[in-house]
């Protein structure tokens, strides 16, 4: 017993005086794990900045098991690390029960609200940027018909859907949206072979261009568009350069910009509630010289006024997840 | 006459096969440039030398203990169990449903409830391979492997388009109800000064995977149905001779083997998550066999595997969390140890023999 209080004394030293040294922020990524060309991959490059920038050094874990979620959590958290931040809405209802615990340190929880005073809670408005990449799609399109591909079926991506199908409509109110999801299984999230034959069935039915919101099933969304020469839209990242002259263009949702941002504030990390849109920098779509030839000035024009709309508020796009429900098809 | 005496072939040659396993893991560390005394005892002082590291240990190890019991049990009659992640899985379901839908006044009642709940959902799962093999000689080893996969579709099925709640983005049930809250060891053992197993899942499903321990000893050793078990497993033909139905024994083993399984989901379904979520079973079925190959199917000695099985996972979080060590080098760790405690038994063995003949032949 005596040399159980020994060890848990020596712990407690050493955890306070790492605290008061350092305070490194850490990293948590989900199951998917860090190289998923997507989600986490865009968390790890956002930590990789700050750290170049700023000399830090970060504490990252990929996770192996659903109850290293809380266990990662609590470790980071006694060790002193300060932000943690993490990816994925399913450590929500965890980080629900461990953020009390640890009032002196701040949390940032990426794509879930969580209500605790000391948790920022990033939220991403995949809808507008959904609803620009859906007008240039409409704009793009020579059939009428244009193709959506989500990944696993949650209401996140019913919300990027809705938010392109109205984009599409705002362009060509008779234009046709195929709406596909890969499945109803985290599994949906890398699944590229079966993207490839949604895609096929999509272009079978008169799609021309097709938008992949799906992880890294999307790579092979991409790859069969661009075999079948059609147009695709990419997601997450600038995937512009995935094949080049192929890509119309990609939904840039700045995951990177959230984790970068957390990292720089340190400690100080502003907590509630922050939502990544438009307006600041969040969201938005990708140009560059690889989708310079498919995007015309008219076009560029179009979706930039879009995007001021949006940014200050005249025009407004219905978000799904508001009430589980797309005013349009 | 025996090639060598009982005491080396439960300790000698598990003992054998760790310090290899150990030794070849060093050599893994070694070659990406970390050091392995650092490695191992990180692993040592995160698992085993903190109370909350302990308490990730024992969770580990209750999983790892029902699942090493059900591929005991059902090895006992010769029957090769891969099935336990897939009755482990349907066992949740049962837990869930139990838990979502009947009012438990008290978390004792609730326990037993949903014991009763997966045992019976494992066991269900376990029956209809069972039947195929005794009455139709569907080889169950193929049976059990397919049903983990229909398991895993119809709990899918289920998560997603019924059990689901509104609006919800985890493909998981709702969280149970407070009254089928399981205390854990942090509330059995935490004084008002001191906070032990702090955040740790161990809950009091571990002592229910004691019991069932010598449960399983007293079935298979000291009754007269694990007494049948037993020779059904040695000689099928002399059981028929004696009178034991082999329909009858292979479906009772894999009833049994099936309940066990199942039961693990208590421990990952009410105890950590209290809610079921799509894969609260994370391959502990399979490391299942590999408690049971080296524990030699005797439940104290699953018992023990289990505890170093847990050790090794706790300890390989560990090492996640505080070294450059990516995480597909720690399941190759985890892996070597399975390797060589479970499959290249006879390596070890084989010359052991030898030289225990050796000897006696010297003595002679």
């Amino acid at each position: 017993m005596t040399l159980m209080t020994k060890f848990l004394g020596a712990a407690a030293v050493v955890a306070l005086s790492a605290g008061a040294a350092l305070a490194e922020p850490a990293l948590i990524f989900d199951l998917g794990g860090k190289f998923d060309k997507s989600f986490n991959e865009a968390a790890f490059a956002g930590a990789q900045r700050w750290s170049e920038e700023t000399g830090g050094t970060f504490r990252e874990i990929e996770l192996q098991s659903e109850a290293q979620r809380e266990q990662a959590l609590r470790r980071f958290a006694e060790a002193g690390s300060n932000p943690i931040v993490m990816t994925g809405f399913a450590f929500g209802n965890v980080l629900e029960e461990v953020a009390p615990d640890y009032p002196d340190t701040k949390f940032a929880i990426i794509d879930m609200v969580v209500d605790q005073p000391n948790v920022r809670s990033v939220v991403f408005n995949e809808h507008e940027g959904s609803y620009l990449v859906g007008m240039m799609a409409a704009m793009a399109s020579e059939s009428g018909t244009v193709g959506f591909i989500g990944g696993m079926d949650i209401p996140l991506i019913r919300k990027f859907a809705c938010g392109y199908a109205q984009g599409v409509k705002a362009v060509n109110a008779d234009a046709v949206v195929i709406q596909n999801m890969t499945g109803t299984t985290p599994a949906a999230w890398n699944d590229p072979v079966k993207g490839t034959e949604l895609t096929k069935a999509q272009i079978a039915q008169g799609a021309d261009v097709v938008y992949a919101a799906a992880g890294g099933t999307g790579v092979g969304v991409l790859q069969t568009a661009a075999d079948e020469n059609i147009l695709s839209i990419g997601v997450d990242s600038n995937q512009n350069y995935l094949h080049s002259g192929k890509v119309l263009t990609s939904m840039m949702k700045r995951v990177d910009n959230a984790v970068y941002n957390a990292m720089s504030s340190g400690a100080d990390l502003e907590t509630g509630f922050n939502v990544m849109g438009i307006a600041n920098g969040g969201i938005g779509y990708a140009m560059d010289e690889h989708n310079a030839a498919l995007v015309s000035a008219d076009m560029q024009a179009a979706v930039d006024a879009a995007a001021s709309q949006i940014a200050n508020g005249s025009l407004s796009v219905h978000d799904y997840m508001a009430d589980n429900n797309c005013p349009v098809e | 006459m025996e090639k060598m005496p009982h005491w080396a072939d439960v300790l000698l040659i598990p003992l054998i096969s760790l310090l290899l396993a150990a030794l070849l893991s060093a050599l893994v560390i070694l070659a990406i440039g970390e050091s392995p005394a650092a490695a191992f005892n990180l692993m040592v002082e995160g698992a085993l030398m903190r109370s909350a590291g302990w308490g990730y240990t024992l969770y580990y190890a209750t999983n790892f203990m029902f699942t090493g019991l059900a591929v005991s049990v059902a090895f006992h009659a010769r029957i090769f169990n891969i099935g336990g992640e897939g009755q482990a899985m349907l066992g949740g379901l049962g837990v869930a449903l139990a838990c979502l839908y009947v009012p438990w006044p008290h978390w004792s009642l609730a326990l037993i409830g949903a014991s009763v709940g997966a045992a019976l959902f494992g066991a269900l799962w376990a029956y209809i391979p069972a039947i195929l093999q005794a009455k139709r000689g569907s080889h169950i080893v193929i049976t059990t492997i397919m049903f983990n996969f229909i398991a895993a579709a119809v709990l899918n099925y289920i998560l997603v388009n019924i059990l689901r709640p509104v609006g919800a983005m985890d493909p998981a049930t709702a969280k149970f109800p407070d009254a089928t809250h399981l205390p854990t060891f942090r509330d059995m053992f935490s004084t008002a000064d001191t906070i032990l197993f702090r955040g740790a899942p161990a809950n009091v499903t571990f002592f229910v995977a004691v019991a069932a321990c010598v449960v399983v000893w007293v079935l298979i050793w000291r009754t007269r149905l694990g007494y049948e078990i037993r020779s059904f497993g040695e000689s099928e033909t002399a059981a028929k001779y004696a009178g034991i139905s082999p329909v009858k024994i292979t479906v009772i083993a894999m009833l049994i083997s099936g309940a066990l399984a199942g039961l693990m989901s208590v421990n990952t379904t009410m105890g950590e998550s209290e809610r079921l979520i799509l894969n609260s079973t994370e391959g502990a079925g399979f490391i299942g066999i590999a408690v049971a190959l080296m524990g030699r199917s005797h439940p104290f000695g699953v018992f023990l595997a289990a505890i170093l099985f847990g050790f090794l996972y706790q300890g390989g979080a560990e090492l996640a969390l505080w070294t450059s060590i990516p995480r597909e080098l720690i399941v190759v760790i985890q892996a070597l140890v399975i390797l060589f405690t479970g499959a290249l038994d006879n390596m070890v063995r084989m010359p052991l023999e030898k030289l225990f003949l050796a000897l006696r032949k010297e003595g002679a």
